[in-house]
């Protein structure tokens, strides 16, 4: 069996590891249009942070590929897919071949028309690990920087390299930060620790104009910076399926066996959809361990395994400085809130489920309510009284702690 | 694979087996000494009271979801037990938010720590198991 | 004013002092969560672990779980001007009384220093003549039958057995497990004697407590008993038993009833013993229909009688100042076995006085019973079985020489289960998980390991059992019973020989 994985960050490498559960012979070819050996990409911040470096944060060891028998064409970009011939044409021209063919091409920054943006000479995406790299050349202990988006990529940003520059601004339409993934009140206070430790949000506005080193702000607001950071969102490269006849929605189409609507063609990460149990919705889950999870569904059933990723929820764990917050699910219906000066807990409850949870501050046994989205676990089956307190094993019954505890199956 | 099971009838609360983790991973051959005047942050807790309780530690899954989200590489299962590499770990706390079992918690300088079967200290089998007085914390294959 | 307060008269110095290595202790808590006395406590304001010695029992449970060791419990010397005559306990109970007006409650077996006549007599080997037996390489037999022997065995041409023989209990070894009702100790301590009894082939017995449904799996290797209250008796009771025993009395307490509280009848006790919950358990002094050995025998066949004579009835009697002549009545009652329960036996509750003062000592008791039914040539109708502190293998081959049978074990078998002898058991609180019913103690007992710690005292008395006997050149358990000649006294009087039916030391 000849596989071809297009991509070679977190889907591709779940899908190495899920074909050599089934397959330890099969040719496994990655292709992929950055030249490094496979790093995680969340990671880039820790990177300009100081937490990891370029060795640690690889995402699987120096034999990763040696060990799996992975052949890799790093630096060539797959321009597309001849699934009539089953071959990927590469950028010089050159073909592979493939019997199955994972889609992992994950997703890239979107930057949305602005005025002047052209003029702006110091301006970086932050998605790779080369916007990181170029990133910190840019920066110095006097930059003014700015960052457009108050989201997930732009606050990691702002963390990341806060303690290396002068300054840190953050524009944003919306009216909170991290507006995907906190209310209101969890946004506020993530906010407050930040602006605490000295970044200045200008929120529910945007820049109306740029000029080389100076924002104008729809508010009135006028903002000096030497280096700006646009990170306003992502869009799933999907043009390889779409122009090869697949299905696309916004991302992608799989279903839970992580297939395509083409014949032996696998998609996985950022740029596919999938099912959201939380809310029973398809949507584009653009989250670390979807990608493996779905790349190693995709990796078993290509070498002849049955594997379903069938549990798909939105979550997310993001700290800043040490204050985390972990969500997941969607937040839809009954809330229970629990709120001190520096915690913040918030679950969603809908019939006879937990729907969705916000932690902020406090994020111990996260995990449990996690599960509890999960498995879709029946409260009524729970103490929820005590659950809802804290997370906690206590409220099972003492038949599915031995379950869950004893080995039991 | 020998794992950590906790017998649920036979838990008395007593925490020791948190105590004796918190020592075997001090790497103080002194339990006295490992924890006298110290706050102890153990990667086994009891949960409960004195009525009914249990201790969690790794449940060693098979299907690790840990592992799977872990988005540094941290985290990897070595002969069946998981295991973390501290160097890498970056402290997203990904695993907090996936382990079902609350089983991961935050060790000190931003990185998180969980049992690893005492195979990462001198002491080479589980001490919980070793130290729980009524036999309740075992090391077996199931 | 505090409840508690005690008013000068009746304070009573504590009687231990828990000590703490301050070095070693590192606030664990755990001695304070395995305190059902309640002594231990953290002080917040301290910052340090605190103990109130007032109510510390020394059960040594604090001592054995403390995982630095940190901990040791020690007499309080505390002092009174004693004497001889008023020693610090005689003192004590006097206030005591004073204040209460009440019956002193104790519990576990008779700790005055009265003669323990095992450690005054010793075990005879072979030299040159009559070769000793090495264990490990030739056989050893100490398994032993309980029941009536038939004066002669016939057979018929064919060889086969033509002697009728009455049901026998067969014992992989002579030691067995003597009774403790559930109730009086914890479900969990029942189901480790039951759980050994059967792994090691021997019996344990339900006191007089009936049987919990869930323990009839152990029936082969389980003695059901009969006392004066009848509780749990019932027909499934006595066929499920591979013996029943009447309990007459026992040797803590001869004479005396057992009073188990209504609160302690709780759930599945109260099933158990077949009465409502709530109600005390009282157990009469007597059996109210046995004023005679006829009545006696009328009991015996009774229960004989309801289980279709499959099964040997043991009748058990507590040693007493004419027991010679009692165990004979009793061997003509028609009971299979008798059992002679020592003044040094235990309990779970008996008023002091008689604990420390009834009775007389097992191996006197046994000499004399045993010789008495020699004498009227009916020692062959009857097995002897004893009890009543038998602490070690050599105490059970020194019963076994004096004329016994098998022994009845019950203290030895509770300390391996955990007891530490604060004989205090009549609290409920026991720090072990054995004599209560609290969830939260009883489940400190996993009968997992306490099994297997009976497995391993029977299985290690057995073999220094099989290496004393080696010694001596016997290689059966049945060749050494009665065999007196292997015992000589020491420090003992021309009375004491005489009843004992052994020479001095030298002779």
């Amino acid at each position: 069996m000849n596989y071809v994985i297009i991509g070679n960050s977190t889907a591709a490498v779940g899908c190495i590891e899920g074909i050599r559960q089934v397959d330890t012979k099969g040719e496994i070819t990655v292709i992929s249009d950055e030249r490094y050996h496979t790093y995680s990409r969340p990671l880039i911040s820790y990177l300009l942070y100081g937490k990891t470096d370029r060795e640690r944060m690889k995402y699987r060891n120096n034999s990763f590929y040696k060990d799996n028998k992975v052949k890799t064409i790093l630096g060539k970009k797959v321009v597309s897919i001849d699934n009539k011939a089953k071959k990927v044409i590469l950028d010089n021209k050159k073909s592979v071949s493939y019997d199955k063919l994972l889609v992992a091409t994950g997703s890239r920054p979107f930057v949305p028309p602005m005025e002047g943006l052209d003029d702006v000479k110091n301006k970086f995406s932050f998605m790779k690990l080369d916007d990181a790299l170029a990133l910190e050349k840019a920066i110095d202990k006097n930059s003014r920087v700015l960052v457009v988006g108050a989201g997930l990529i732009g606050l990691k940003c702002v963390e990341g390299i806060l303690d290396r520059v002068k300054s840190v601004e953050v524009v944003d339409l919306a009216d909170r930060i991290l507006p995907s993934i906190l209310d209101v009140t969890g946004a506020g206070m993530v906010q407050k620790f930040l602006e605490d430790k000295g970044v200045k949000f200008h929120l529910s506005d945007s820049v109306a104009k740029f000029e080389p080193n100076k924002a104008h702000l729809k508010g009135g607001a006028e903002l000096d910076f030497d280096v700006l950071v646009v990170a306003v969102g992502v869009r799933p490269n999907t043009e390889l399926v779409k122009e090869a006849g697949g299905d696309v929605n916004r991302g992608i189409v799989t279903d839970t066996k992580s297939q395509t609507s083409l014949k032996d063609i696998y998609s996985a990460g950022d740029c596919t959809e999938c099912h959201d149990i939380s809310c029973n919705q398809n949507r584009i889950l653009a989250l670390l361990p979807n990608a493996y999870m779905q790349g190693e569904t995709a990796g078993i059933n290509m070498a002849g395994g049955n594997a379903s990723f069938d549990k798909a929820i939105p979550m997310n764990a993001i700290g800043f400085f040490g204050y985390h917050v972990i969500t997941a699910g969607s937040y839809d219906g009954k809330e229970y809130v629990e709120k001190t000066d520096t915690t913040y807990k918030k679950l969603f409850v809908k019939g006879n489920h937990l729907a969705g949870y916000i932690m902020v501050g406090e994020v111990k046994n996260a995990g449990i309510y996690t599960s509890l989205i999960r498995e879709k676990t029946p409260l009524s089956s729970i103490d929820f009284d005590l659950i809802k307190e804290n997370p906690q094993l206590m409220a099972f019954s003492r038949k599915d702690r031995k379950v869950k505890l004893g080995g039991a199956k | 694979m020998k794992k950590i099971y906790v017998n649920e009838e036979w838990c008395l609360g007593c925490h020791l087996c948190e105590y004796y983790c918190a020592y075997a991973n001090s790497g103080i051959e002194d339990m006295a000494k490992a924890l006298k005047g110290a706050a102890i942050n153990p990667r086994i807790r009891v949960e409960g009271d004195n009525q009914i309780s249990f201790a969690v530690s790794c449940r060693h899954c098979d299907e690790p979801l840990c592992v799977k989200g872990c988005i540094s590489g941290a985290l990897s299962v070595k002969d069946g037990v998981i295991e973390v590499d501290q160097n890498k770990c970056v402290g997203c706390f990904t695993c907090v938010l996936s382990c079902p079992y609350g089983c991961i918690q935050p060790a000190d300088k931003g990185v998180i720590q969980k049992c690893q079967l005492c195979t990462n200290n001198s002491h080479g089998k589980p001490v919980c198991v070793q130290g729980c007085p009524n036999k309740a914390i075992v090391f077996e294959e199931r | 004013m505090n409840d508690n307060f005690i008013s000068p008269l009746d304070y009573i110095a504590p009687s231990f002092e828990v000590v703490r290595n301050p070095d070693k202790c590192i606030g664990c808590r755990a001695c304070e969560r395995q305190c059902a006395n309640e002594v231990h406590h953290f002080d917040f304001d301290l910052g340090k672990m605190v103990a109130n010695d007032a109510n510390c029992v020394n059960c040594h449970r604090c001592v054995s779980i403390c995982p630095t060791h940190a901990l040791k419990i020690v007499k309080n010397n505390d002092t009174y001007r004693e004497s001889a005559n008023w020693t610090y306990d005689n003192i004590n109970n006097v206030i005591r009384q004073s204040g209460t007006g009440g019956v002193l409650l104790s519990s576990m077996g008779n700790p005055e220093k009265f003669p323990v006549y095992w450690d005054k007599m010793l075990i005879n080997a072979s030299q040159v003549t009559n070769p000793s037996i090495d264990p490990l390489r030739e056989p050893m037999e100490t398994r032993t039958f309980l029941g009536k022997k038939p004066e002669k065995v016939e057979f018929d041409s064919k060889g086969n057995l033509k002697t009728k023989l009455t049901p026998q209990m067969e014992l992989s070894t002579p030691i067995m497990f003597s009774a403790m009702s559930y109730g009086s100790i914890s479900y969990n301590a029942h189901e480790s004697l039951a759980r050994a009894a059967t792994e090691l082939g021997t019996y344990y017995n339900t006191g007089e407590g009936g049987l919990h449904k869930d323990f009839y799996k152990y029936g082969k290797n389980t003695i059901v008993q009969v006392a004066s209250g009848r509780f749990g008796v019932y027909k499934d009771y006595l066929e499920q038993g591979a013996a029943i025993e009447i309990k007459i009395g026992q040797g803590a307490k001869p004479g005396i009833g057992g009073h188990l509280p209504g609160t302690k009848i709780v759930g599945d006790i109260s099933r158990t013993r077949m009465i409502p919950e709530g109600s005390d358990a009282i157990s009469p002094a007597p059996h109210h229909d046995i004023y005679s050995i006829e009545d006696l025998r009328q009991l015996v066949y009774t229960l004989k009688e309801a289980t279709n004579y499959k099964k040997p009835v043991i009748v058990k009697i507590a040693a007493v100042h004419n027991v010679s002549a009692i165990a004979s009545g009793v061997a003509r009652s028609g009971a299979d076995i008798i059992a002679i329960d020592g003044f040094r036996g235990g309990t779970g509750a008996a008023p002091m006085r008689t604990r420390d003062n009834v009775g007389i000592p097992i191996e006197l008791a046994l000499a004399s019973v045993d010789q008495r039914l020699r004498d009227e040539g009916i020692r062959g109708d009857i097995s002897l079985v004893v009890g009543g502190s038998i602490r070690s293998s050599s105490d059970i081959v020194k019963a076994i020489a004096l004329g016994a049978d098998a022994v009845y074990i019950a203290t030895s078998a509770l300390l391996a289960l955990g007891c530490h002898q604060c004989r205090t058991c009549q609290s409920g609180k026991c720090n072990w998980g054995i004599a209560t019913q609290r969830p939260d103690l009883v489940k400190r007992l996993n009968p997992n390991v306490g099994y297997q710690r009976l497995v391993n005292l029977v299985s290690a008395w057995t073999h220094e059992i099989k290496e004393i006997m080696g010694g001596m050149g016997i290689n059966s358990i049945e060749a050494l019973r009665g065999n007196r000649l292997m015992l000589r006294g020491v420090g003992l009087n021309e009375k004491e020989l005489e009843i004992l039916g052994i020479k001095h030391a030298g002779e």
